[in-house]
Formats: structure tokens, sequence, C-alpha cells
């Protein structure tokens, strides 16, 4: 015992020093409320006169929109591949996980492209009826709510899929058993059961739409996040820009805060049982409709854009690919790789450390360095990064290293960034390991570092391997923490196809940006292997 | 709070410091300019001397820029590195490493973000009798921060089916509601239009500015675009009829079809001139190469450079001796505006707190 509780200091300081390097660069932006001179006033003011009640709406909107959007398809796929059964049910299972891999800046163009006034699409419609045809608004918040849906779904399925394969029907049989319908039974056992995963994913795709800049400004839809460009570029103002940034982390952190208040205090385990594989085979015109419902999707937010990106980089042949390409995707693939490792190690000490026993205060304090680390997702890419350089100018000019242009300063960016992406299945993983083996290994006195290599490790291998997935191909999406960061001559996918897009130079950036995706494609591959194997065995 | 802070960098640096001198020492070294070759010359880098690589930061485009620096050292055997980004940040990454920074030169598109570097500081003054004779006096810093290297006009397009030039003169005329229902506008979140925006402010006065842009806005067709480009196909589509934009996106698009039915009108030609900006360099305060980084601005003011500008981007050379290529050139003469560039930097904020009072979005 004596033992436990010692190394149990070390794993925490640890776990104290990982969140850190996170939570470093938002306490530097959270200082910036230490200035405000009259500069920023005015710009408060005039913030306050012309549009802050605006942006303030048209936030809160997106978010209920995508929100909606993503939690209703996110579950309702989920549900169907995991467990129903109808026609082309495998091939969806893993498909629909796709549209992970396609970056929301390049969806929105896409989407514009095809369906603006002088698209093909209204194009046509006015050749056949005319000049006055009506034609839905595309460019409204609508469009940009449908856009960001398909692009953000992928959290919630991927989550809601895990949970819904761990829980396996027993659960909805004994529902069923005690008199529930179907519906009933899911509804009142299986997505309460499923919650905490469904919220985490959820949780994902808001953080993410708070901190899109690049769909909605492909939109001109107005956030809180384009305010925050609009102060920075438009007034010169930084110092308001990353006061507009800290609000924005207040607003996720208050949010974050209430969810897991009203959720209730039971947890939910795995029962450890054999999983059956039996699953509800849907009648004839269910299956239809499921069939459709899966292959809309699928075309919409994987195979229309890639089919577009495909014809683009036809149009230019293969001159993008020359000697420095093959550079891009090795810096992609390399920081891709390190990020993730780094990310999910971090997450995994934290998620560890939270469940080790200790004083009431320490266990506080761990929680809120917990919380605080995993605010950084809901922050754009550039303010993070400028909270970061501060941070590592900081350290350089008081001890003459050189870490601002390094690898490390930028892998510290995608730490910081995509912490929230690795911790959520990690940690909704170690929610569902029984206490009670862990109370067995203990008592047959296991350290934290045992427990760690021989209990925590191998089960939660599947949630290791999501989170290590999603924070890889994140990374690789990733453009402007990247853009700012990176080293001399760490020229990744992504900047390459902020360089060519930055000029309206869509066709060129069709082969970085096919690249992405199929690159994105062989760990969403693994992933759907490893969550199969763990589905059977 | 400052305690707290040194706490978090201690415990950062127990844990990250060795391992970090390890691998930047170890670091691959990348073929455009590895770690180690920066840090070399930081080291050895003289007043005077022009050993070593030219280090730029630039939000100009890659392919825009390279080919250019290729040419210099072919021609003069000093070598160039560059770091691309976007403006904002590329400012605040030289404002934050301060005497640390790598950077020789930052190169900027738009005058309102060199204006804004050399106001926190970050631009060292050049006198150089070069860059006066190449550059005119409105293109450049008045003291002598940054230097203007290529020229973008920003005018009038129009439907050369819907709308007779005759009808068409100024900026501000656009606001009549002659053009109620017919105008396309790109989104005043853009700095194009933020600096044209400053300069009618110079010119015409906040109110009168005031009016023209909540004129702009009720004439309308609809919602603002995102790009230049989306603009000139909405027009030839008929979503509009005029509207305002830079001339290489109408080059680009008339490059890839030269029947589109969009016109280029030169805009206020009986009064102020053309809106014009710039996109420039200037010597960063701490360069460690200065010789070089002055050297590198001046030879791109030179002839070939100034055509390669016009070639790479279908923009206009800065320097007035220098024609620009056969395109560009097809689009005529015009008088441009000659109020100093760095007036778009200095009214721009109150140009965007405009707009926004405008509801121009």
């Amino acid at each position: 015992m004596n033992r436990l509780f010692s190394e149990g200091w070390l794993w925490r300081a640890l776990a104290f020093m990982a969140a850190g390097i996170v939570i470093f660069p938002l306490l530097i932006i959270l200082l910036q409320w230490g200035t405000i001179g009259t500069g920023e006033q005015d710009i408060w003011q005039h913030l306050f006169d012309t549009k802050l009640d605006r942006l303030a709406l048209n936030t809160l909107f997106l978010i209920l929109g995508v929100g909606t959007g993503v939690t209703l398809l996110g579950v309702t796929l989920a549900w169907l591949t995991t467990i129903c059964e109808f026609p082309g049910k495998r091939f969806f299972e893993w498909s629909l996980m796709l549209p992970l891999a396609i970056p929301g800046y390049v969806m929105a163009f896409v989407f514009l492209g095809l369906m603006n006034y002088s698209g093909p699409v209204q194009t046509f419609f006015r050749q056949q009826f005319g000049p006055d045809v009506w034609f839905p608004d595309v460019q409204g918040a609508g469009g940009v709510i449908l856009i960001l849906t398909l692009v953000l779904y992928p959290y919630v399925y991927m989550l809601a899929r895990s949970a819904f394969l761990n829980q396996g029907r027993k659960l909805m049989d004994a529902g069923r058993l005690l008199g529930l319908s179907r519906g009933q039974a899911f509804f009142r056992v299986a997505i309460p059961v499923a919650r905490p995963a469904i919220v985490a994913g959820l949780a994902l795709a808001l953080m993410e739409t708070l901190a899109d800049f690049g769909a909605v400004s492909v939109f001109n839809y107005d956030t809180f996040t384009t305010a925050i460009y609009n102060a920075w570029y438009g007034l010169f103002n930084l110092t308001v820009a990353a006061q507009l940034a800290s609000l924005l982390l207040l607003f996720v952190g208050v949010t974050l805060v209430l969810e897991r208040q009203s959720r209730d205090r039971a947890r939910y385990t795995q029962d450890g049982g054999a999983q059956t594989r039996s699953s509800y085979r849907l009648s004839g015109s269910q299956a239809i409709a499921a069939t459709c419902l899966c292959s809309i999707v699928l075309t919409l937010a994987f195979l229309l854009p890639s089919a577009q990106l495909l014809s683009w980089m036809l149009e230019t042949g293969f001159s993008e690919l020359d000697n420095r390409y093959f550079g891009f995707l090795g810096h992609t693939l390399g920081l891709g790789a390190i990020a993730g490792v780094a990310a999910v190690s971090i997450a995994l000490i934290l998620a560890f450390v939270k469940r080790l026993p200790g004083s009431m205060l320490a266990r506080r304090w761990t929680a809120l360095s917990i919380r605080l680390a995993t605010l950084g997702y809901a922050l754009p890419g550039s303010v993070l990064a400028v909270g970061i350089m501060l941070g590592f100018t900081l350290i350089d000019r008081s001890l003459g290293t050189l870490l601002t242009g390094s690898v490390i300063a930028l892998i510290a960016a995608y730490c910081c960034r995509f912490l929230a992406v690795a911790w959520a299945p990690v940690d909704s993983g170690l929610e569902q390991v029984r206490p009670s083996v862990i109370d067995a290994a203990r008592s047959l006195g296991a350290g934290p570092g045992r427990l760690l290599r021989q209990i925590y490790i191998p089960l939660l291998k599947p949630g290791l391997i999501t989170a290590f997935t999603i924070v890889f191909v994140d990374v690789m999406k990733e453009m402007p923490a990247t853009l700012i960061m990176r080293p001399f001559g760490w020229d990744t996918l992504a900047v390459r196809i902020y360089t060519m897009t930055a000029e309206g130079q869509w066709e060129r950036a069709a082969l970085p940006a096919l690249t992405l995706i199929a690159v994105g494609l062989v760990p969403v591959w693994l992933l759907i292997r490893s969550a199969r194997g763990h589905h059977t065995g | 709070m400052p305690r707290m802070t040194r706490s978090i960098i201690a415990i950062l640096l127990t844990g990250i410091l060795g391992a970090c001198s390890d691998q930047s020492a170890n670091a691959p070294s990348a073929e455009v300019g590895s770690a180690e070759a920066v840090q070399g010359a930081n080291a050895v880098a003289t007043e005077e001397a022009v050993d070593g690589p030219v280090i730029v930061y630039s939000s100009r485009q890659e392919h825009l820029i390279k080919p250019l620096f290729d040419r210099f050292t072919a021609e003069t055997g000093i070598e160039v590195q560059y770091q691309t980004g976007e403006d904002g940040p590329l400012i605040a990454r030289l404002q934050a490493e301060g005497q640390q920074t790598f950077a020789d030169i930052l190169y900027t598109v738009d005058a309102g973000n060199l204006w804004s570097a050399a106001e926190k500081g970050l631009l060292a003054p050049v006198e150089s009798d070069v860059l006066a004779r190449n550059i005119p006096e409105h293109l450049r810093d008045p003291e002598g921060r940054w230097f203007g290297l290529s020229v973008r006009a920003r005018t009038i397009v129009y439907s050369t089916e819907r709308v007779d030039p005759a009808n068409l003169s100024t900026y501000a005329a656009l606001a009549d509601p002659r053009w109620q229902g017919r105008l396309c506008l790109r989104t005043s979140r853009k700095v194009y239009n933020m600096s044209l925006v400053a300069t009618m402010i110079e010119r015409l006065g906040k109110e009168a500015t005031q009016k023209v842009v909540e004129g702009w806005v009720n004439n309308l067709a609809t919602r603002v675009f995102s790009s230049d480009a989306l603009l000139i196909e909405a027009i030839a589509a008929g979503q509009c009829d005029v509207g305002i934009v830079n001339t290489y996106y109408l080059g680009q698009l008339q490059q890839q079809n030269p029947d589109i039915p969009v016109g280029l009108f030169w805009a206020n030609q009986e009064s102020s001139g053309v809106h014009v900006n710039i996109s420039g360099a200037g010597v960063t305060r701490y360069a460690k190469n200065r010789a070089g980084a002055v050297r590198l601005i001046e030879w791109l003011s030179s002839a070939e450079p100034q055509t390669l500008f016009s070639e790479l981007n279908l923009e206009y050379p800065a320097n007035p001796a220098i024609a620009p290529v056969e395109l560009v050139a097809s689009w005529g003469e015009f008088r441009q505006d000659t109020l100093n560039v760095e007036a778009a930097g200095r009214l721009q904020s109150e140009a965007v707190m405009l707009m926004d009072r405008a509801d121009y979005r």
C-alpha cells in the first residue's frame, strides 16, 4: 500500500506535467485579459454596438443545427450498422467512416462549386425551367449546417458504434423481456447506456464546429471564430482576438461541466460476457429505407467530393507529382504519427491517473487539469498556435533555446489541439473497464505501473487504436497551426492545399487533397478491422 | 499568476528539454532548408557580410515567389530560404521571436500588413538609391521600412451582355439606385475591400464613404462572395451585372475562357484614379543578413523579376519602366490613385468598423 502511494504521486506528477504542456498556451490566451487599453475598449464597444448579438445567435444556431444533425445521423447509422441486418450492411459498416478523411473546407468548396448560382446544378435547372426557377438558398445557414454535419457525423458514428457493439444485444433483450417494445428498448435502454459515448462524439463534433474557420468562411457565415480572425487580421488587434477566443473556451468549458452534472451518477460497464452477434433482420421496406439512407449519406459526404477532386486532378494531369510531393507526404505521415502517439500517451496517463486512489485535493486537481487540457479542441488553430508560440518564445528567451521553430513546438500544438480527440475514446474505454478487475489486481499487489501495462493497455487496445487513428487523421488535415508553427521546409499536404486554394487554384490542390483522403483511409481501415476483431472476439 | 506560469514553465522544461535538444540536432534536413542551416546562418552572419542565406517570411504563395528566388540565387549565388504562411500569424511570429528571429525579410500581400508590421517596430528603414529610383513614391513607406514590388489594381467589372460601360464611372457611383439588385461584392472580411474603403475614407471623408457603402449593401443582388473568381463567374452566369474585383482574377478566368462575357472598366479615371494595392517587402529589424536582404529587395525591383511578377500572377510591375505581359496590357492604360498605399493600413480598422456599421458582411 505504501508503494502504491508513493508511486501514485509519481504518476500524478507526470500527469500534471503532461497536462501542463497542453494548458500552458490556454493560460497565455487567458492572460490576454490583462491588457485592455483604449484600443481594445473601442473595439469591444464597436462589437457590442454592431454585431456581437448576431455572432452569438449565428454561432448558437450553427451549434444547434450541427449538433442535431450529427446526433441524428451518427446514432441512426451506428444503430443500423451494428444491430440491424439489411442489404449492404457489411459494406456500409466501414465505408460510413470514410468522410472522416475529408477536410471541411474541401467539402464546403466542392459543395458550393456545384450548387451555387453559376454552378452546374443550378445552371441545369435554369436551362430546363427558365431563369426564375426557385432554388434553395445554398449559401445560407442551412448549407453550412449540412456541410458540417456531413463532415463531422463520423465522430458520433464511431463512438456510438463501439458503444452499441460493447453493450451487445443482451441489454436490449432484457428490456424486451421486461415488456418494452423495440422502440422503447432503444430509447430507454440502448441510448442511455451509450450516452457517454454519444455525448463524447457530439462534444468533439461541436468543438470542431466552434473552431472551424475554413468551411464557414467559404460560406461567409459569421461566427465567433470569424470574428476572432476579423479582429486580428482586420483590426490588427491580436489581444481582442485572444479575448474573444477565451470566451469561446469559457462557453465550451461551462457546457461540458453542465453535461457532466446532468449525467447520471451511474457507471456503465461492460458485462464481460461473450457478445452475441445476432441482429435484427429488417423487413423489406425497412431494409430498403436503411440501404437508401446509408447510400445517400455516403454519396454526399464522400463519393461526391472525391469525384469532384478526381476530375480536377485529371484536368491538371500529374504535374503536381514531383519530388517535393513525396516530401509533403513524408512530413504529413511523420507528424501525424508522432502527434498521434504523443496525444494518446498523454490521454492515457491522464485517464489512468484520474482513476488512481488519492486524497480529495489531489483528485480535484487532476480532474480540473484534465478538463482544462481538453478544451484546446475548441480553439481555432491559428489562435492556439499563437498561444503556443508566445509560450515557447518565453522559454526560448529565458533559456536561450530554439524551440519555437522546432518540431517539438508543432507537436505540442497538435497535442494541445487534439488531446480532446484522444481523450474521448480512451476515457470512455476506461469507463467500461469493470472496477472489480482493477480492485482484484490491486488487492493482489499490482502497482500503478503494472496496472497500466497488464490491465489497462490490453483492455483498452481498441480505444487506444481509435484514439490514435482520429488524432492521426485530424493532424494530417490540420492546416492553420501547421502553417504557422512548422519548421523550415516542413511543408505538409494540408499546407500545400492551403497554398494552392488561397489563390483559387483548386485544380492544383486536388492531388494533395486526394492524397490526404487516401492516406486517411488506411488508419480508418485499420480501425474498422480492429473494431471487427473486437466485435467477434 | 506569474508564479503559476513560472512553475508551469519549470515543469515543461524538465520534461521536454533534454529530449528536444537531441532531436533538433538529429532533425532530418529538408530540401528547402533545415533548422541547422538556419541556426548556422544566425551564428555566422555579421553586419555587412552577405554570407549565408537570406531568410524570408512570406505570405505570398510559394508558386509565386519560388521562381523569383531561384532566379536570384542563380544570378547572385545568394541562397534564399522562405517560410510561407498567413499575414497575421507570420507578423505575430516575427514579433514573438523578437531578436531571435530567423527572418531577414517580411514579404506580404497588401500594404496594410506591412504598415501594421512597421507600426509594431518589426521592420528597419532602408536607404537605397536603387529602390528610390525603381519604386514610385506612393508605393513605398515614407520612412523606407517597406517597398511595394508588384501592383494589384482593384476595379469594376461588368457583364458585357447587360451593361453599357458608358453608365459606369466611379466606385461610389455603384451605390446609385440604378444598380439596385444588380451589384455583386466580395466579403468585407477580405483585406482588398478593407483597403478600398480605407482609401475612400481618405479621399471622400467618413460620412460620404459610409453612405456609399450603405448604398452598395442596398444594391446587392445576392449574398457577398468569398472570392473574386466566384464573383466574376456569377456575373458571367447572370446572377448580377457589376462588381468590384482585382484585375488578375479576371485575367485568370480569361486565360481559361477567352470569351467570358465580363468586361473590365477602369474606375475613377475622372477623379482620383483606380485603387491600387501592393505586394511588398521590408527588411526585419533584427535581420542577421541585412546586406543580403537589401540586395534581394533591390533585385526584385529590377527589370527581369518585375516582368516575372506580371507573368506569374498577371499583376502590374511596381516599377513604371517595365511593361506588363500582353494579356494584362490588353486591358489598356489607366491612371492609378497616387495616394500613398500606407493609408490603407492606417485607416484599415476604421474601414472595418465602417463596413460593420453599414452591415456589409
